[in-house]
């Protein structure tokens, strides 16, 4: 319903709403958003993202950033990862977080589900081999714990050696003691996070965004974007759920 | 268990001192409280509940001691006032102990009852206990009935008030899963004010109307005005903890559907309070101006902000209190217990929400509680709440079996039928209703078989009855009619609603509770989406609620945490410390299970650490390392006999001490002995096969969890004796005493052992492998020092557990 009312000169929207998932208002909030966080440029870069003055105290910062500019999260089959990215890249990666529509059928959720998982999975699949390493896995927790000093360092790695030995366990039962586990394939990472239930917990609510905390963030730009905040904020409080149910495919 | 039982004694009597107190006060006569009137009263209760009591719990009492001890009392009664009389040899003066006397009774009652519940077979697959509660309330109240007693007024307002109700909330709250309830708090909030607002004045205003249409041919619902009409809309409307609680805790339902209906029921008591206080203060007037309501709405937010902030400030007290308890570990749980009963206590002195004070301060301490208190103290305040909680709720729901029986009952067969369908109707419409509106802002939307649910799982309970037996009957003559009508609704839902629901949720295939056990993978994933999501919501300049719970968790790390919790654990991690209490479940596991067994934990024994480790490294083979590596699995068995004879001969080396938990050290006989016997053969069986097992070297040192389990394969691993019925060397370590009266305890066992061991030593053979004495009394102390850490874990064990053990 809201797909029509709003924005209607803006037909470049249609594309990127197709192929994310968002609705315009949404596309329009986010692309405020991008333009400020490149100042008004075409692209955004590594240090643009490291400016965020929030990010800075994120102990996954470094894997955060990363994931904007891996090839593997722009749905497209590529791979290794990019020094720029435009705003096409910035929503797909954003439409990751996008929550499941009320109306999916069970093959969609899971759909849904493989595809977030997959995100994670990219994320922690540092050189992109299809495994999690016990070295890549206690990077992770590495710095996770990497906000709580020294003592946070020694106990990442037990934390990822007894996790790796759960998952382990889990995927493949029993081992001889000369076999060697080699790492989590993403289909151990699926089946490891079973019961995680991630389609209802790694969603934003990229609607009702703030228009105050907005204008709080951006010290850097002037009042060009405000009138265009208030503009798409007030008509996204009321339309919720995003029109387009298309699922999406890897 | 022992040891929480031993602790448990202290708070159990006071607990009991405390239940007695109020409970006098409550009877219905005790307003006079001069002493003879006082004894008078005893005396008359006494003769009621003998004749009923004793029929009940004790059937194979011959009846004639009902009549003796009545009599006999009476005799003695008599002689008190009487000048002189021979100086009594046997007395009996039952009114002295009648009180604690007959909540003992009841509460035995109670608890058998639930004894006998679960032992008949698949019983508890049909009826929830709720039900068979109340009949069995029913039938006690018939008894008595029948016997041509007065019943006592056992479901007495104050009574719930001030002692059912507070553990069953205070369960609720301590344990409250606090996670999904704050993820889901605005659609529990609507549910609770809005919902419960609405139901309140549909039912109360059609109601209303109901009776103005029908004052023609009933004349008892002649003069029912609009304001009682509201007042009892309000008292049925609130949604039931106690209720909800018995029923959802056997359906097993998925963690989102119990947390709204069940955070529901907590949080509309506020509303409840409200309405209830506003309704009946201007029943009286007659009038309600729109003043009247602003003020409403005013004394809304103080009774359920004022709760809350009640409830938070005892809670910190509790937390802050708790850093200090490090030396005198048996009364930690008293803390808990004491400081959120005083909250509840204070919340109602100012007629603030003491459910939402409860539930606050629970909810507020636990985190700080937990890092500051020993684990067995965490064990005790486990126990201790839900036993409490439980019997309370066994006696709440006798009680009100017992309350129907004995109450003035007015049946007017309009109003009972018409409350009971406006009550379904109004909780259906408001379920339907609001979650239109709510799922517009929800993530993870209501389904229509969760709003199915939700509706359904509205059942009433006892805060609802106690609230009409509140109401004074010369204020509202309609008073029975109301507590007829509330019972009969109560009775539908518990019994209707509560024995349908297991079969819906399993025909409507809702989505049920998996299993709780959660897996290090998946706590680091939810710490990994936690910040993923905060970063992603930085990133799109959108301050959500990430990134506020971000921004708490970031102040709560760096101020509240230090303040309130002693010691290294309050910079540790939240995934820290979730892998210490992991790491502690599986090491109290091992202890436990003894030696022969398997290890049940995520860690299996079949997966060992060698097949994850990519190092090819060649094994650092120095001096003292001469001894053949074993592979982590043997590691673990052997690490698990040694802990469980070293725990369980460190047992038998205490005495009693009043301030320690210490183990009875007379209760192993000759059958134990010959289990150990077995079990050492079995050792020893093992050391030879492990022997024989020389493989794959594990990495060099390089985790602490290598480390520590490097710790078992060394030498001293082989130290246990064969005959491990006499006693290892105990090494007291000083540098860490728990109390100075363990230490003195323990020294002077110490010696005495030392001297005794020797003896053994002598003359029981060696082990199949031949280890140094130094290295024997070392690998003691070491293991000593393990096994401390393991059975009290407090701030300062902790660091001990990091410690290399080695040089």
């Amino acid at each position: 319903m809201g797909a029509l009312q709003s924005a209607p000169g803006q037909p470049e929207y249609t594309d990127l709403a197709e192929k994310t998932g968002f609705s315009f208002e949404q596309i329009a909030v986010l692309h405020k958003r991008f333009k400020q966080l490149s100042h008004n440029e075409e692209t955004l870069r590594r240090d643009h993202f490291e400016k965020i003055p929030d990010l800075a105290c994120n102990p996954i910062r470094a894997q955060i950033i990363g994931a904007f500019f891996d090839k593997r999260n722009y749905r497209q089959n590529g791979e290794g990862s990019v020094e720029e990215i435009g705003f096409e890249e910035f929503l797909v990666v954003m439409s990751h977080f996008r929550p499941p529509s009320m109306h999916f059928t069970e093959e969609q959720r899971e759909g849904i589900r493989r595809e977030k998982l997959r995100f994670l999975f990219n994320m922690h699949d540092t050189d992109n081999d299809g495994t999690i390493t016990l070295e890549e896995y206690r990077h992770v927790v590495e710095e996770l714990l990497s906000r709580s000093g020294a003592l946070g360092k020694e106990t990442a790695k037990s934390i990822a050696d007894a996790a790796m030995l759960e998952v382990a366990s889990i995927s493949m039962g029993h081992m001889e003691p000369d076999e060697f586990y080699e790492g989590i394939t993403f289909e151990h990472f699926l089946k490891l996070l079973d019961g995680f239930e991630i389609e209802s917990k790694m969603n934003i609510r990229f609607l009702n965004m703030d228009t105050a905390t907005m204008f709080k963030s951006k010290p850097m730009d002037g009042n060009e974007f405000s009138s265009a905040y208030i503009k798409f904020s007030i008509p996204s409080i009321q339309q919720v759920s995003p029109k387009v149910n298309a699922p999406f495919r890897e | 268990m022992r040891c929480v039982r031993r602790a448990a004694s202290p708070q159990g009597q006071y607990q009991s001192s405390a239940a007695a107190s109020p409970d006098d006060s409550a009877r219905p006569a005790g307003s006079g409280r001069s002493l003879p009137g006082r004894g008078l009263l005893l005396l008359t209760v006494l003769v009621l509940l003998e004749g009923t009591v004793f029929r009940l719990g004790a059937a194979s009492t011959p009846d004639v001691s009902g009549h003796d001890t009545k009599d006999h009392h009476k005799a003695t009664a008599i002689g008190h006032n009487s000048t002189k009389k021979a100086f009594p040899v046997l007395d009996l003066d039952y009114g002295h102990i009648q009180t604690p006397f007959e909540i003992s009774l009841w509460v035995l009652l109670a608890s058998l009852m639930k004894l006998g519940f679960h032992l008949i077979p698949r019983l508890s697959g049909i009826v929830p206990e709720s039900c068979l509660l109340i009949v069995v309330g029913l039938l006690v109240g018939g008894l008595i009935k029948i016997a041509g007693e007065k019943v006592p007024p056992v479901l007495d307002s104050r009574l719930f008030f001030l002692c059912l109700l507070p553990p069953i909330i205070l369960d609720a709250g301590y344990f409250l899963p606090i996670r999904p309830f704050m993820e889901n708090l605005g659609t529990i909030l609507i549910f609770a004010v809005v919902g419960t607002l609405w139901n309140a004045f549909f039912i109360g205003g059609l109601l209303y109307a109901v009776c103005q249409i029908q004052t023609g041919n009933s004349s008892e619902l002649n003069g029912l005005g609009l304001l009682p009409c509201l007042l009892f809309g309000s008292i049925i409307s609130a949604v039931d903890p106690v209720a909800v609680l018995a029923v959802f805790e056997e359906i097993h339902i998925n963690e989102l559907l119990h947390i709204l209906v069940f955070g529901e029921s907590l949080l509309n008591d506020a509303v409840t309070v409200v309405l209830y206080h506003l309704f009946e203060e201007y029943s009286g007037v007659g009038t309600v101006t729109v003043m009247d309501g602003f003020l409403g709405i005013i004394s809304f937010l103080v009774v359920a902000l004022g709760g809350v902030l009640v409830g938070a400030i005892y809670g910190i007290l509790a937390a802050f209190t708790s850093r200090f308890t490090s030396h005198t570990r048996v009364i930690e749980p008293l803390f808990v217990f004491v400081y959120s009963y005083i909250a509840y206590l204070s919340a109602e002195m100012f007629h603030l929400s003491g459910i939402m004070a409860l539930i606050a301060c629970g909810a507020v301490m636990r985190p700080y509680v937990e890092a500051n208190i020993s684990h067995k103290s965490h064990t005790t305040i486990k126990y201790f709440l839900k036993m409490w909680s439980s019997v309370s709720e066994t006696l709440i729901f006798i009680f009100l079996g017992v309350a129907t029986v004995d109450g003035p009952h007015f049946w007017n067969w309009t109003f009972v039928t018409v409350t009971v369908i406006l009550c379904l109707v109004a909780r259906v419409i408001g379920v339907v209703g609001l979650t239109y509106i709510i799922n517009k802002f929800r993530i993870v939307k209501l389904t229509t078989k969760d709003q199915f649910i939700i509706a359904y799982g509205g059942l009433r309970g006892a805060i609802a009855f106690s609230l009409g037996f509140l109401l004074k009957e010369d204020h509202f003559p309609e008073r029975n009619m109301f507590l007829t009508a509330i019972i009969t609704v109560i009775f539908f839902t518990v019994f209707v609603q509560g024995m349908t629901i297991k079969p819906l949720v399993e025909l409507l295939a809702v989505k049920k509770k998996q299993e709780a056990k959660r897996s290090i993978n998946e706590e680091i994933h939810t710490q990994f989406l936690d910040h993923l999501l905060t970063g992603i919501e930085d990133i799109c300049g959108h301050y959500g609620h990430h990134h506020w719970k971000d921004k708490l968790n970031r102040f709560n790390k760096k101020y509240v945490k230090k303040c309130l919790i002693a010691g290294e654990r309050s910079k540790e991690p939240q995934l820290i410390a979730f892998y210490h209490k992991m790491e502690m479940k599986q090491a109290i596991q091992l202890v436990e299970s003894g030696g022969g067994v398997k290890m049940p934990s995520a860690m299996p024994s079949t997966v060992s650490m060698q097949n994850i480790q990519p190092k090819k490294l060649p094994p650092p083979k120095t001096v003292e390392r001469a001894l053949p590596q074993l592979p982590k699995g043997r590691e673990e068995e052997i690490r698990k006999i040694l802990r469980s004879n070293l725990q369980r001969t460190r047992q038998r080396l205490h005495s009693y001490n009043r301030h320690t938990l210490v183990a009875d050290p007379y209760e192993d006989g000759f059958d134990k002995f010959i289990l150990k016997k077995q079990k050492i053969i079995e050792l020893e069986n093992k050391i030879k096969e492990m022997n024989n097992y020389l493989t794959v070297p594990a990495a060099p040192t390089d985790s602490p969890t290598m480390s520590r389990a490097r710790l078992a394969s060394d030498p001293q691993a082989f130290s246990v004796k064969p005959d491990s019925d006499s006693v290892p060397i105990i090494q007291v370590d000083l540098a860490s005493p728990q109390s100075p009266d363990t230490v003195n305890v323990m020294d002077e066992f110490r010696r005495a052992d030392q001297e005794e061991n020797q003896g053994l030593m002598m003359r029981c053979p060696r082990g199949p492998s031949e280890p140094k004495k130094s290295e024997d009394t070392e690998g003691a102390r070491d293991q000593q020092k393990l096994m401390r850490c393991l059975s009290d874990p407090g701030p300062s064990a902790d660091e001990d557990e990091d410690e290399p053990f080695l040089p």
